[in-house]
Order: C-alpha cells, then sequence, then structure tokens
C-alpha cells in the first residue's frame, strides 16, 4: 500500500496555474525524491503536503484515507535549519513532541537517548549559535523525525551548506536512513544528491509544473563513498539533460 | 558622577559564578576610562570653583554638593520615594500598555493603521504644555504623574516589540505552522521570543526618560517629590541642592538602567552564547 498517494494535483494562484495534473506516489520506506529547475513548484507541493494550502483539483491520500489536514501526517523539515537561537538544542528537537501536548520534562526524558544516534551527544545543553553548519541540520533532522510523523518532507536540506559539510550530511544521511527506512520525500535541484540517495525520483517541469519523467534508481546501497554502477552514472547524465532541455524549451 | 563606582562593591567570587565574576571584571576594567574622565571633568571644576572664588549661589563646588547630599539626606530621601513610587507605578502601566497594544496589533494588523498615527501624534506633543494640563485634569496626585511618565515612555517599547514580532524568521513560523502549532502558539513560541533583544532595546531607551517625566511631572504640580525640592531650591536660590537632587535622580536613573541591562543579561542569556565558543 502507498504510504502517500497524489492524484491529479492541480494548483492555481489568481489564474496561475501552478502545478498542472501532478500525480505520484510513495511507498512505505521508500525514499523517494522531487527533482526540478528553481522556482517550478516545489514549494507549492510541499506547502499543499504540510496543509498550508489545499489543492484547486485532485487528491491526496495519506496510507490509503484523504488528507484532511487534522491527523497530520508529514514531518517537515525547512530549507534553513529553522532552529530557535534561544532555545537549547534538546529543547529544539523536542519542539514538535511539545506542540502534541507532551510536557516538556517527559519530551527532554523521551529524546535524551537518541542524541548519540544523530552524532549531537554531548551538545544537549548547547545553544544552535554554538553548533557547525552540519551539526545544526542533524539537529533540525532529528526534530522532523522525533515528531513521529508517516512521511517526512526534506526541502532541500543541505542547500545552505559548504560543499564539504554537504558530502558529509549526505553520507550520514543515507547510513542513518538505510537503519530506520523513513519514509521520505526529498526535494532538492541538487541531480547527484537524488541519485545517491532514492529508490525513485520524480522531475517536475518548469511552471506550470507537470512530471515529465519518474526514474528508479538502479544501484545498491550505499551509494556514497564509491563509484556508481555505469547505470547510475547514465540516469545522472539523463536527468541533468532532462531537466536543461525542460528548462529551455518552454520559455 | 554616582554611577562610576556602582560595579564594584558585589565583587566577591564566593561559590561558583566563574563566569558572572569575570563578566563583572571586564565590564569594570572596560568602565575605567570612564570614570577617569567623569572624575577629570568633577576635579577640573572643584579646581575652578576654588580658584576663581565665584559665589556658591552661582556655581557651587561638587563638594558642596555633595556635602549637601549628607546634610539633607532625611529630607532627600522623603522626596526620592515619591519620585520613585511614580517613575514605577507609571513605567510598569506604560509597559504593561505596551505589551497589550503590540499583541493586540499583531493579532489585528488593521488596529496598527489606525493607532499609529494617534501614538506619533501623542509623541509630538511638547511636555512643557502637556504636563500642566495633566495636571490641571488630574490634581497633584499619583495619576498625572503615570500618565505622563506613560506618555514618554510608552512609545519607544510599543514600536520595539511590534517591529520585533514583525522579525521572526518566516522559517520557524512555516515550521511551526506545520507541526500544527496554532496562531497563538506561533505567537507564544516564536514571535515573541524573537521580539526580545528589539524590546531589550527599548526598554533601555525608556527607562532613561521615565525618572525624568516623573520629576518634571512633580515640578509642574505635586505635595513632594525630587521634582518639589528642586522648584523649591530654586525658588529660595540654592543651586547647590537643586545639584544634590539631580544626583539623586541622576543615580536613580542610572540604578533603573542597570536593573534593566542585568534583565536582559538574563533572559538574552542564548545571546551570549554564540561568542562564548
Amino acid at each position: 500500500m502507498s504510504a502517500l498517494e497524489l492524484s491529479n494535483i492541480g494548483l492555481s494562484f489568481g489564474g496561475t496555474p501552478v502545478l498542472d495534473d501532478v500525480s505520484m506516489h510513495v511507498a512505505q520506506g521508500e525514499f523517494v525524491s522531487i527533482l526540478g529547475p528553481s522556482g517550478c513548484g516545489k514549494s507549492s507541493l510541499l506547502r499543499l503536503l504540510t496543509g498550508a494550502l489545499t489543492p484547486g483539483r485532485g487528491e491526496i491520500r495519506v496510507g490509503g484515507a484523504p488528507l484532511d489536514g487534522s491527523p497530520r501526517a508529514f514531518a517537515f523539515m525547512p530549507q534553513r535549519d529553522a532552529l530557535m537561537p534561544w532555545r537549547r538544542i534538546i529543547d529544539n528537537v523536542i519542539l514538535g513532541l511539545e506542540i502534541q501536548g507532551m510536557g516538556r520534562a517527559e519530551a527532554r526524558a523521551k529524546v535524551r537517548p537518541l542524541f548519540a544516534t544523530f552524532g549531537l551527544d554531548g551538545f544537549e545543553h548547547r545553544y544552535p549559535a554554538q553548533l557547525s553548519g552540519g551539526m545544526r541540520q542533524r539537529a533540525a533532522l532529528m526534530r522532523t523525525i522525533l515528531q513521529d510523523r508517516p512521511v517526512q518532507l526534506l526541502d532541500e536540506p543541505f542547500g545552505a551548506l559548504d560543499a564539504l559539510t554537504r558530502a558529509e550530511m549526505q553520507r550520514w544521511l543515507e547510513h542513518r536512513w538505510r537503519d530506520a527506512r523513513w519514509t521520505t520525500i526529498l526535494v532538492t535541484h541538487d541531480v547527484r544528491e537524488a541519485v545517491a540517495l532514492s529508490d525513485r525520483i520524480y522531475v517536475l517541469s518548469p511552471r506550470p509544473a507537470r512530471i515529465i519523467a519518474e526514474f528508479e534508481v538502479p544501484d545498491r546501497r550505499p551509494r556514497l563513498g564509491r563509484t556508481l554502477s555505469p547505470e547510475a552514472v547514465r540516469l545522472e547524465a539523463e536527468l541533468l539533460d532532462t531537466l536543461l532541455t525542460q528548462t529551455g524549451d518552454r520559455s | 558622577m554616582t554611577g562610576s563606582s556602582s560595579g564594584a562593591p558585589a565583587a566577591r567570587p564566593f561559590g561558583r559564578v566563574p563566569a558572572m565574576f569575570r563578566t563583572l571584571l571586564t565590564s569594570i576594567r572596560q568602565g575605567l576610562p570612564a570614570i577617569f574622565s567623569v572624575a577629570a571633568a568633577l576635579a577640573a571644576w572643584e579646581i575652578y570653583v576654588r580658584v576663581s572664588g565665584i559665589s556658591a549661589l552661582v556655581l557651587p563646588a561638587p563638594s558642596r554638593v555633595v556635602s549637601q547630599i549628607a546634610d539633607n539626606r532625611e529630607l532627600l530621601w522623603a522626596n526620592t520615594w515619591p519620585t520613585l513610587q511614580a517613575t514605577l507605578t507609571g513605567f510598569a502601566f506604560s509597559l504593561s500598555l505596551a505589551f497589550t497594544l503590540s499583541v493586540l496589533i499583531d493579532f489585528v494588523p488593521k488596529l496598527r493603521r489606525a493607532l499609529f498615527p494617534v501614538f506619533v501624534i501623542s509623541q509630538t506633543l511638547p511636555l512643557v504644555a502637556i504636563a500642566p494640563l495633566v495636571v490641571l485634569w488630574f490634581g497633584f496626585g499619583l495619576t498625572p504623574k503615570i500618565l505622563l511618565v506613560a506618555l514618554v515612555t510608552f512609545f519607544p517599547m510599543l514600536i520595539a516589540l511590534v517591529d520585533g514580532y514583525e522579525s521572526t524568521e518566516p522559517e520557524i513560523e512555516a515550521l511551526l505552522a506545520s507541526m500544527g502549532a496554532s496562531r497563538a502558539g506561533i505567537f507564544r513560541r516564536a514571535r515573541l521570543p524573537s521580539a526580545m533583544p528589539y524590546f531589550f532595546a527599548g526598554l533601555r531607551i525608556s527607562i532613561t526618560y521615565a525618572v525624568v517625566a516623573a520629576i518634571f511631572a512633580e515640578y509642574v504640580g505635586a505635595r513632594a517629590g525630587l521634582g518639589i525640592v528642586i522648584l523649591n531650591a530654586k525658588n529660595s536660590f540654592r543651586p547647590d541642592l537643586m545639584l544634590a537632587a539631580v544626583v539623586i535622580s541622576s543615580a536613580l536613573t542610572l540604578a533603573l538602567f542597570g536593573a534593566t541591562a542585568l534583565m536582559q543579561w538574563i533572559v538574552l542569556g542564548w545571546r551570549q552564547a554564540g561568542a562564548g565558543r
């Protein structure tokens, strides 16, 4: 059964179409990337899923049931870490639990054992400004996962990091995901990142966004830290080509 | 003048408060140039008065002002209390008014356009004209003082709070919304804490006006207070006593300023965190 299913989603802002007949599905435990040029409507798609927008047409089903806003299905990780500078790391990561109604003391006790898994052991009581970019991103991911939602929604999570930290974080995420198998949607415009991390990749066209291609990544894991299979390398080239020509002819 | 020694007496490093102690030492060391320049100005003043032989009815020496404080300590103390009371009550009223209005404006943006022009106009009114009118309308009691202190101090705090809420990072708000937080929850968890650095900037500006506004209100009409001491001293040609009251009022303002700085240090402790590594 699909963890998430989008059927024929359409959305427009004041007569300008933004999403045009978008259909996709994500299976339980699957890592799916949405790849598209900048400004193609990826963030509108995310806002539909987090409930900030409602689609003009089509249907979103989570675990078979229509998305009606209230038991929320998605844990959202925004582009920049969005950690609150006035809260210590431990109080940042329990934010979702707190909003779900859990008391602070209980939430802290619950998350404390997980800091080691996220490479943040000993940093529970630091403030975000005292952490490196990579650690902050891991804290943001921890805050996302801890909400215990069916689907994790990652919006270009490594876009703001320097190249070296980004590579380190991608390896770390691949490693963690192989253990935990979170159902994940990664929105990115980094072709290499999508190929390295995903089971499947959807490619969006420029506005109004349609799905113009869908690929399975033909390689075993782990993929980072070794040479990709020839098929995956070919896929990378093909994806880049698709994105570039699409951006070209529609304008 | 009196503020120069304000940091020194508390420095006893018992227990384990090394961070606070170090902060204190640093601030004393950073304060040294100020202490020297103030001391030099006082010394020059003292020397000038002694050398020129100018009458104390025109320009009393600092030493004379100090001895006046000592000689009149009962009078000054009796009149400091009403001033402090008017300042603190007025400021507390002003602070709660600014906070309440800022929250209303944050939740009902239309109010901003309705109310801000009124507030801006209120800041254009000359205190010299308004103060006697307020005393005329509300009498010699505490009310006109509260109102005048509020009139002078509430706008900087309101502006600071309203702008502070707006400074909230949109991504943090989007995150909270995705977690299911209500508008009030977003306000409490993100907008209010985001506004705190701005708020303290406004608070520091406001508090320095508060004592002066209270004294001015007393000067225009009151039964007691530092404003009355100044008025009476002026009428009996006693510049030494006037200056003695001025020293007390400066000390009050400095103490209140110090209290806000301490509060900021406690509330915004996280802002020092980034530098501490």
